[in-house]
């Protein structure tokens, strides 16, 4: 790395201010709550974590754990073989998805007082054209990230928003993801619910429209995100690396933001 | 009269806590037919089969005629007190702790006379009731009650001391968000539990059942996650000193087998629930409930486990659940091993299907929860330790004893 180069210019920025690094992630914990699927179905592990040992008479130099849960469990990248409609794309598992896709732009749509006012709040095409015109058009290759400040719901019972007819958590319009892969040519959704889609969109004419249309054109999700408050409209950089599972359909992520600005 | 049950008082931080002791526990071969008895409820004693003479104490060969053919058989218990006496001096700890306590020679209508527990409101002459109970060791005593049962006769304290009798103490039902959960927390309340403590997980899944329990007077939730090894510890750090019954309902039913439905998943759960989930609440409010065997008139006294009755004899139509049972059960028979030290009893109950949604394409009879809580209130006052509760049950339980081939190819029940 030669001095000045565009990477110690990164480090500058990192190190000496100018870039801030922002967590986008929640923390793992058994209470996370993970997607719920009818009882008869298969169900995806929550989080669980097993003591090996803590500096005592099963290990006295170290503490470490054992964990186990589903590849969809707290923040998340869903990969393109999680949806029927992308199960047979090239590189479309967490073990072959180019890792350059692991770096993108972030454009933010805040829709938080939306969604306060209303659950079950859908992002329309429309909403994003208006938000173009304040914030400039959303970038190719870009995350197109719904910010709802869902994520400060700690209560996991109003997080989910469960009722006798369904989840009721906000999420993309279903005419908004062909037009966000057609016209934007995004790289992938990501929110602060639990899944990308809107709890009520198994009830929409194509059920799950942004896993059955992102991941059937090779594109990602990213569910469960938090401090989307702490980025702009445009201009931050998202590091989303999952764990190179073999044929993973999704993994847990550390999920890092790039903000210019201090 | 029996005097009445004093009120649970306010530990006083000063005074140690009496330590769990057991009564004597030494019995033979035979003398534990008594037990078997004792921990199914039954009043049943030796008949020999040649001369029809009862036998008691339990033998080897009739005391009358010699015969070696002595099979067990349920005989009428009441009789005629003969003789009382009252202990004021015992080398034994156990009964050391507890002077004086009454014992009695009772005259059986059955022909035998029995040294037996005596309720302090019998009196020599008096007709009499014996029953078969476990003690505190585990082990079968005789007790006896006034034939008609006076006021407070559930107060008596030498029968509290061998009963785990939830009047005046603290439960923990494990899972409120059944139907069953709901029902042992009525039933507690009617028995005269003083406080009941109802565990839920997954809170984002409603309930019924638990919306019903939070409605109920003395009753207070706590979150509680048998599959999550932090909440069951953080739960036991809150209320296991105070938890003198503790009732696993946990609870899981999925249809399939092995070769039909080999799912890994849905096994792990089931699994997880049944079996670990078991494990991590022993490990967590066992050591707590047995250094609390002793700790007055209302001291911990009991573990209470609903298990199936595929525990015993896989079902195949519920194959991998049947197993994750079975693992319970094994595992129930060490912690009451274990717990014995203190003084704690394990109740195993065993259930036929019940009448929930998992059991929609099973035809009847299924058990109602209202029916299954009952019979447990009643098994924890009369001291057993095995329970069959409904015709399945009760039916798996002969059948097993008889010819455990026949049931294990006719299961298809």
């Amino acid at each position: 790395m030669s001095e000045g180069g565009l990477l110690s210019q990164l480090m500058g920025g990192i190190l000496g201010g100018g870039i801030r690094v922002v967590d986008l992630t929640m923390t793992l914990q058994p209470d996370v709550p993970t997607i719920v699927m009818p009882p008869e179905f298969g169900q995806s592990w929550p989080f669980r974590m097993e003591e090996i040992s803590r500096y005592d008479h099963r290990g006295p130099f170290c503490y470490w754990n054992n964990l186990s849960c589903g590849e969809h469990t707290g923040t998340h990248f869903d990969a393109p073989i999680h949806w029927v409609s992308g199960k047979d794309l090239p590189e479309n598992a967490t073990d072959t998805i180019p890792v350059e896709k692991f770096l993108a732009h972030a454009c933010v749509v805040d829709c938080s007082t939306q969604a306060d006012k209303d659950p079950d709040f859908l992002l329309t095409q429309n909403a994003i054209e208006d938000w173009e015109a304040n914030n400039g058009k959303i970038p190719p290759r870009s995350w197109l990230l719904m910010r709802t400040d869902w994520s400060l719901k700690r209560d996991p019972a109003a997080y989910m928003n469960m009722d006798a007819d369904g989840a009721h958590t906000p999420g993309p319009h279903e005419d908004l993801i062909p037009w966000l892969i057609e016209e934007r040519d995004v790289i992938g959704f990501g929110c602060e619910a639990v899944g990308t889609d809107a709890g009520q969109a198994g009830h929409f004419n194509v059920p799950y429209p942004c896993h059955y249309h992102m991941h059937g054109n090779n594109r990602f999700g990213l569910p469960a995100l938090t401090n989307l408050d702490a980025l702009p409209p445009q201009g931050a950089v998202l590091i989303t690396p999952p764990l190179k599972i073999r044929q993973g359909s999704g993994s847990p992520a550390r999920v890092l933001a790039l903000v210019e600005g201090s | 009269m029996t005097t009445p049950l004093p009120p649970p008082k306010k530990k006083d931080p000063v005074e140690r806590t009496r330590q769990p002791t057991q009564p004597p526990g030494n019995r033979s071969r035979e003398a534990q037919g008594l037990t078997a008895m004792a921990a199914v409820g039954r009043f049943a004693l030796q008949t020999c089969a040649a001369c029809g003479q009862v036998q008691y104490p339990p033998r080897q060969v009739c005391g009358q005629c010699l015969g070696d053919d002595l099979p067990w058989q349920d005989v009428d218990p009441n009789g005629v007190l003969l003789a009382e006496t009252k202990l004021h001096h015992a080398n034994d700890l156990f009964f050391r702790d507890r002077v004086p306590w009454r014992l009695g020679v009772v005259g059986m209508d059955a022909g035998p006379s029995v040294v037996a527990h005596l309720a302090e409101d019998c009196r020599q002459g008096d007709r009499v009731k014996l029953s078969l109970n476990l003690d505190r060791s585990g082990h079968a005593v005789m007790n006896a009650r006034p034939e008609k049962p006076g006021p407070n006769q559930e107060d008596d304290m030498q029968l509290r001391e061998l009963s785990m009798d939830p009047k005046d103490r603290r439960v923990l039902i494990v899972n409120g968000k059944t139907e069953l959960g709901l029902a042992l927390a009525r039933a507690f309340q009617t028995a005269g539990a003083r406080e009941i403590f109802v565990g839920h997980g997954e809170p984002w899944k409603a309930s019924a059942s638990l919306e019903a329990i939070r409605a109920m007077d003395g009753v207070t939730l706590f979150p509680l996650d048998v599959t999550d090894t932090d909440s069951v510890e953080e739960l036991a750090s809150v209320l296991g000193g105070k938890v003198e019954i503790l009732v696993n309902n946990s609870y899981h039913l999925r249809p399939g087998g092995a070769v039909d439905r080999m799912d890994m998943n849905v096994s792990r759960e089931e699994m997880d629930i049944h079996y670990f989930g078991l494990l991590r609440l022993a490990g967590t409010f066992g050591p707590a409930m047995r250094g609390r065997g002793a700790d007055s008139a209302h001291g911990a006294c009991a573990w209470v486990n609903v298990l199936s009755a595929y525990a015993q004899i896989n079902n195949p139509a519920f194959g991998t659940y049947s197993a994750s049972q079975a693992a319970a059960r094994s595992l129930a028979q060490c912690l009451r091993a274990e717990m014995a030290a203190g003084g704690v009893r394990v109740l195993n109950a065993y259930t036929g299907p019940l009448d929930d949604e998992w059991h929609q394409m099973v035809p009847p009879p299924k058990l109602a929860p209202d029916m299954v809580a009952g019979r447990i209130i009643s098994a924890l006052q009369n001291g057993h330790e095995d329970l069959a509760i409904g015709a399945v049950a009760e039916e798996i339980a002969e059948r097993l004893a008889e010819n455990p081939k026949e049931i294990e190819r006719e299961i298809k029940l």
